[in-house]
C-alpha cells in the first residue's frame, strides 16, 4: 500500500540544518494498523506527512500502490489525497464556521461526480459510523474534544479511503474519550479493512495495533507486531 | 461547492465585523461614485428620452473650414449646408434641422422667465420620441406657413401657466405671441440636439436663408432605416462632402464635417483629430479613470485580505490535505472576495439611489432625470466583478502557495 524507500528530510535555513528523518524505510501493507511512536521531535508527524503526500521527501522514494510519486504535480497529489487518504489531526482542524455536516462534506467537495444528495447521505453515514449522527446541525465550537475528534473521524472517513493516516488523534483527550476514538478506528481498520497509520504517545493504545514502529532521532529503531500479534524484532 | 464558499465567505463576515465594515465601505463608497458616473454618462449618452432610437440616429454639429497655413474656421453648419445639402441625402430615412437652442425673454406677472428656444421643422418631432403630456407637435403645414405655434416643456407650462393646462393658450417671448400647441416631458439640458423649453417652427425664424456660407448655428438629426445603414449614411456624406469642397469659392480648403453619433459627437469635438473621432482616446481615458479610481480601494482590500490569511491558514491546510489543489483555493477566495463585493455593490447601489435623487434634487444639471437603470446596473455589476478580481487575485495567490504542513501548523512559512 505504502512503501518508503531511503527517505531523508532536512529542514534546512540560513544557520542550521536539522535532520528530520534519516534513510527510512518502511513497507506498510494494505489493511494493516500501525502505530508510530518516538519522544518529541524525532520525526513521526513529518514521516506521516511524507507519506499523506502534504510533504516532500529531501531524498528518497514515496510509493503509494507501488507507483512512485516524486514527479507527480500540485495537481496530482491533491487527486490523490482526495482519492486514497483521510487525516485525522491531534488539534481536530475542524473549520470552526462549517457545521459538523459541512464539516464532513468538504473532502467530496473536490471530487467531482458526486451529486449533492449523494454527499449528504455519504456525511450522515458517516456522521453515524462515528456515533454523532444527533449533531449535524451543531458547530464545532459547541462539540466536546471527543465528539470533535469523531467529527474529524467521520471526515477522513467519508471518501472511503484506503489510508488513514492519524496523527496523535488521541493526544488530546482524556482515556475515556480515547478510548473511543481509538475503538473507532480498530472498527475501521478491522470491518472496513482500511489501512491505518497512527503517531502517537501513548503505549497503550499502540499495543492495541498490528505493528509498532518506534522513532529515534529520525531513524527507525524497531518495527515489531505488537502483543497481539507474533513479536518481531528488527 | 459555491454553497460551502458561500457559507464560508458569509461566517467570515461576520466574525470581523470592524474589517468588513472598513472593507465594505470602501467598496460601497468606490462603487457608488462610479455609478453615479456611470448613470451620468448614460443620462448624456445612452438612450434616453427624446433620443432612444441611437443605434439609428446621428447627428451633425460641427462644420470646419481649414486652409493650412491660412485659416481654420470652425462651428455649427449653416442651414443653407443642411437644407440642401444634408436633406437630400438618400440613405436616410428621414433629416431634420433645427437651430441651436437660444435664451429669449418672457414675463410674467412682472417676472422675467428666461427660455431656451429651439426652432425646428416637423422631422424634428417624427425622429425623436418626445413625451407629450398634452396636445401634439407642429406639422409640416404649420412649417410651410411659418404659423405661430410653439412646444413648450412642462418647466415652462408650470412657470408660465401655474398648474393648468396650456394647449390653446397664448405665449410671448421676446414680444412675439405663439399659441401653444403641445406640453412635452422636461428634456435635460445635456441633451444638446433636442434639449429646449419651447420649439418653434424653423421658418420663423428671420435669416437670409439665401447666403452660401457653410457656417452658421443649427444640427441635423438623421435617421436611419436601420441600424445597420449607419455606415452607409457616413459614406454617402463624406462623398457629398468631397463635392461641396471642390465647389469651395476658396480653393485648397478642406472640409472637416461628420454625421455622428451622440457619443462619437462628444468624443470628436474633445479628443477628435480630422477623421479620427477620437472614441478610442475617450474609452481609453474612461478604462483608466475607472481602473485608478478602483486601485486605492482594491489594494487596501488586497491588503486587509493578506492580513487575514494566518487567520484562516489551518482552514487552507485542511482543504489542502483532503484534495483542494491550489486552483482551488485561488478560486474559493476570489469567489469569496467577489460575493464581499457584490454586498458592497448592494449597498453602492442604495447610496447611489440616494445621490441621484439628491444630485435631480438640486437642479445642477437642468432637467436632469437620472436615475439606476438596468443599463447602469449591469455596469454597475460589470465594476464590481472587476473590483472583486483585482482585490481578490493577489491575496488568493498568496493564500493557495501556503505549503499545507505550514497552514495546519499556523502559517508560519
Amino acid at each position: 500500500m505504502i512503501t518508503l524507500k531511503n527517505i531523508e528530510k532536512v529542514y534546512q535555513t540560513k544557520t542550521i540544518e536539522t535532520v528530520a528523518l534519516h534513510n527510512v524505510n518502511l513497507h506498510i501493507p494494505k489493511g494493516e494498523f500501525v502505530s508510530v511512536m518516538g519522544p518529541s521531535g524525532c520525526g513521526k508527524s513529518t514521516l506521516l506527512n511524507i507519506m499523506g503526500l502534504l510533504d516532500e521527501p529531501t531524498n528518497g522514494i514515496v510509493e503509494i500502490d507501488g507507483k512512485p510519486i516524486s514527479r507527480y504535480r500540485d495537481n496530482e497529489l491533491a487527486h490523490i489525497r482526495n482519492q486514497k487518504i483521510g487525516f485525522v489531526f491531534q488539534s481536530y482542524h475542524l473549520i470552526n464556521d462549517l457545521s459538523v455536516l459541512d464539516n464532513v462534506e468538504l473532502p467530496l467537495l473536490y471530487r467531482s461526480g458526486t451529486s449533492a444528495a449523494e454527499t449528504r447521505h455519504m456525511a450522515l453515514t458517516a456522521l453515524e459510523k462515528v456515533g454523532l449522527s444527533a449533531r449535524t446541525k451543531h458547530y464545532p465550537t459547541q462539540l466536546s474534544g471527543g465528539q470533535r475528534q469523531r467529527v474529524a473521524i467521520a471526515r477522513a472517513l467519508i471518501g472511503q479511503p484506503e489510508i488513514i493516516l492519524a496523527d496523535e488523534p488521541t493526544g488530546n483527550l482524556d482515556s475515556v474519550m480515547g478510548e473511543e476514538i481509538m475503538n473507532i478506528l480498530l472498527n475501521l481498520n478491522r470491518q472496513d479493512g482500511t489501512t491505518i497509520v497512527m503517531v502517537t504517545h501513548d503505549e497503550n493504545m499502540a499495543q492495541k495495533t498490528e505493528r509498532l514502529i518506534r522513532f529515534f532521532d529520525g531513524q527507525q529503531v524497531s518495527d515489531a507486531k505488537t502483543n497481539a500479534y507474533d513479536f518481531q524484532q528488527v | 461547492m459555491l454553497k460551502n464558499y458561500l457559507k464560508i465567505a458569509w461566517k467570515v463576515l461576520l466574525r470581523r465585523k470592524f474589517f468588513t465594515f472598513i472593507s465594505l465601505f470602501g467598496i460601497s463608497f468606490t462603487l457608488m461614485v462610479l455609478m453615479v458616473a456611470t448613470a451620468l454618462y448614460d443620462h448624456a449618452f445612452g438612450p434616453q428620452m427624446p433620443e432612444k432610437d441611437l443605434d439609428r440616429i446621428l447627428f451633425v454639429n460641427m462644420m470646419q473650414e481649414r486652409k493650412d497655413g491660412d485659416y481654420q474656421m470652425s462651428g455649427p453648419p449653416s442651414y443653407t449646408f443642411l437644407d440642401r445639402r444634408v436633406r437630400t441625402l438618400t440613405t436616410p430615412e428621414m433629416v431634420s434641422v433645427n437651430s441651436v437652442f437660444q435664451t429669449v425673454n418672457s414675463y410674467i406677472d412682472n417676472r422675467k422667465l428666461a427660455l431656451d428656444i429651439k426652432f425646428t421643422d416637423s422631422e424634428f418631432w417624427q425622429i425623436l420620441d418626445f413625451e407629450f403630456v398634452e396636445g401634439g407637435p407642429f406639422g409640416a403645414q404649420e412649417v410651410r406657413n411659418a404659423q405661430r405655434v410653439a412646444v413648450i416643456n412642462e418647466a415652462t407650462r408650470q412657470n408660465y401657466f401655474g398648474n393648468t393646462t396650456a394647449v390653446g393658450k397664448t405665449i410671448v417671448a421676446d414680444q412675439v405671441s405663439y399659441t401653444v400647441v403641445g406640453v412635452v416631458k422636461d428634456v435635460p439640458v445635456l441633451r444638446l440636439h433636442s434639449y429646449a423649453d419651447m420649439w418653434v417652427p424653423i421658418s420663423l425664424r428671420t435669416e437670409d436663408y439665401s447666403s452660401t456660407s457653410l457656417r452658421g448655428d443649427y444640427f441635423a438629426t438623421i435617421k436611419a432605416h436601420k441600424a445597420s445603414d449607419i455606415d452607409n449614411i457616413k459614406n454617402e456624406f463624406a462623398v457629398m462632402l468631397q463635392d461641396v469642397e471642390r465647389q469651395h469659392p476658396e480653393k485648397g480648403t478642406k472640409l472637416y464635417s461628420y454625421p455622428d453619433s451622440i457619443v462619437e459627437g462628444f468624443a470628436r469635438t474633445f479628443l477628435g483629430n480630422d477623421d479620427d473621432t477620437g472614441m478610442a482616446k475617450l474609452y481609453a481615458i474612461l478604462a483608466a479613470a475607472v481602473l485608478l479610481f478602483m486601485l486605492l480601494p482594491a489594494i487596501n482590500l488586497a491588503n486587509i485580505n493578506i492580513s487575514r490569511i494566518m487567520e484562516r491558514s489551518s482552514e487552507i491546510g485542511v482543504r489542502k490535505a483532503f484534495g483542494a489543489t491550489s486552483s482551488t483555493i485561488i478560486g474559493q477566495f476570489i469567489i469569496e472576495n467577489i460575493f464581499l463585493t457584490l454586498l458592497g455593490g448592494l449597498l453602492g447601489f442604495v447610496l447611489s439611489a440616494g445621490v441621484l435623487w439628491l444630485i435631480n434634487d438640486s437642479g445642477v444639471i437642468v432637467y436632469a432625470d437620472l436615475g439606476l437603470n438596468l443599463r447602469v446596473f449591469a455596469l454597475g455589476l460589470f465594476f464590481c466583478l472587476i473590483f472583486g478580481l483585482v482585490s481578490g487575485v493577489y491575496p488568493a495567490y498568496k493564500m493557495s502557495r501556503l505549503h499545507a504542513v505550514a497552514a495546519l501548523k499556523g502559517g508560519n512559512q
